[in-house]
């Protein structure tokens, strides 16, 4: 399933910051993570994690700085397309069913691979679950959904914001299976959390950020 | 794009928007409730003679279905705003313009066609001569996707503003006028006898253009609200 991994993912990041008018949010930030190690992004409330993801995941645009995604010597000229983000919207419709959403998604992501949906919904522990619309299931479920979004995706870089949310103890467990999978296959991972859970058991590098903003 | 098509895109886009609003079956039972309101308010309101009410009729079914598309523009992309399907359309390597293109479609279909199928029904409540029929359907049939085009380019604008009706119909509504005098004069230069087809072929040109830029300025117009 992840035979594109073979060639892990470089991702740099050099100098980055963001500026939300004219008000510092996060930087200058300097990181590398080299694919099958994960990223733990920590900090206060508002340091700036999610901004950082979302800078990352291509939905932002930094003022100054540089990201590089690169694997196997190929950079990629958008960087949407290497990461797969987890936030905390879900990212689904509330009104299709899980396998309806995936179906759609995996054409916007041009993966299309219907064989996958069913192995993937087991594996987040919502087989059972495949026509249930997504308004059914519990926030924590919802959450899984979108975990079997991110293995769907095929993409080699996870971002994920506050995976833990809305989780119980086996969801945890999961997440750390999860990315624990994802990167020995060579992917990277990066995950903001705000420290109250443990760490998935991977090479893992911490990034702490610090609140910026001064104080008004 | 390695291997999905334009078609199969615009396709998929299509078949999850249609699924979608055949399970909010209330959200389009809305603005056909609403342009029934207005029809019938107005009515009541003015005198229930005849032939005055057959003289507003072209103008009144316009502004009903104008307004009521105007009420349903703002949920065009909310939803998918809220809950970030919007922030993984953005992320995926399909171009934004083209689902948003079905996106518009579907929200044609669902929230303003009912209104151009039910227009028979209007003009009869309010008198039309049998006669303006004919360009009331055409003036509607090529002036509300424009309508809907045009809007939702608006709507895209506004799209991570909480609250942003007032805004979108300070925008919306100079841009519907021309479309207003159009196609309403039309049927009311049909009426004097008069060539109406003249109106309607502009409005079929405006059409034409936005068919065409209305998706690339509508995704432009997301990509910059939501960054």
């Amino acid at each position: 399933m992840n035979d594109f991994l073979t060639n892990s993912i470089v991702l740099e990041v050099k100098q980055l910051s963001y500026f939300r008018n004219e008000e510092k949010i996060f930087g200058p930030i300097d990181f590398s993570l080299n694919g099958g190690k994960a990223l733990l992004i920590t900090g206060d409330n508002g340091s700036g994690k999610t901004t950082l993801l979302r800078v990352l995941s291509g939905l932002l645009r930094a003022q100054s700085g540089e990201i590089i995604a690169s694997k196997s010597g190929q950079t990629y000229s958008d960087l949407s397309h290497a990461c797969a983000y987890l936030a905390h919207k879900p990212g689904h419709k509330s009104e299709l069913s899980c396998v309806e959403n995936l179906e759609y998604l995996q054409i916007i992501f041009d993966q299309v691979k219907p064989e996958l949906i069913e192995p993937a919904l087991n594996k987040v522990g919502l087989s059972g679950y495949e026509d249930t619309p997504a308004k059914q299931l519990s926030a924590g479920q919802n959450k899984r959904l979108g975990l079997a979004r991110l293995l769907l995706s095929q993409s080699p870089c996870w971002l994920l914001d506050e995976p833990y949310a809305n989780l119980d103890l086996q969801g945890i467990e999961l997440v750390n299976r999860l990315i624990q999978e994802h990167t020995e296959c060579g992917g990277a991972v990066l995950l903001t959390t705000h420290g109250a859970y443990a760490a998935p058991a991977v090479p893992c590098q911490t990034l702490v950020l610090a609140n910026v903003r001064t104080d008004r | 794009m390695a291997n999905q098509s334009a078609l199969s895109l615009f396709t998929a886009q299509c078949r999850r928007d249609l699924r979608l609003s055949l399970r909010r079956r209330g959200d389009i039972a809305q603005p056909i409730l609403f342009a029934i309101m207005v029809i019938t308010l107005f009515t009541l309101a003015t005198s229930a003679e005849p032939k005055k009410l057959a003289e507003l009729a072209p103008g009144i079914i316009w502004v009903a279905i104008l307004l009521s598309s105007l009420l349903s523009l703002d949920a065009i992309y909310r939803s998918d705003f809220e809950d970030g399907s919007l922030e993984q359309m953005l992320m995926a390597p399909a171009p934004l313009a083209l689902l948003i293109g079905a996106r518009i479609l579907v929200h044609w279909l669902s929230a303003v066609m009912p209104l151009v199928v039910l227009t028979p029904l209007f003009a009869q409540m309010l008198f039309l001569p049998s006669n303006l029929l004919a360009p009331l359907m055409i003036s509607l049939v090529v002036g509300t996707p424009l309508i809907s085009l045009v809007g939702a380019v608006i709507a895209a604008l506004t799209v991570g503003i909480r609250h942003s009706g007032m805004l979108l119909a300070l925008l919306a509504l100079p841009l519907y006028v021309p479309i207003l005098v159009f196609g309403a004069g039309a049927v009311v230069a049909a009426s004097q006898g008069f060539a109406w087809l003249g109106a309607i072929s502009l409005l079929g040109a405006g059409l034409v253009i936005a068919i065409v830029l209305a998706p690339v300025a509508a995704a432009a117009a997301i990509k910059i609200s939501l960054t």
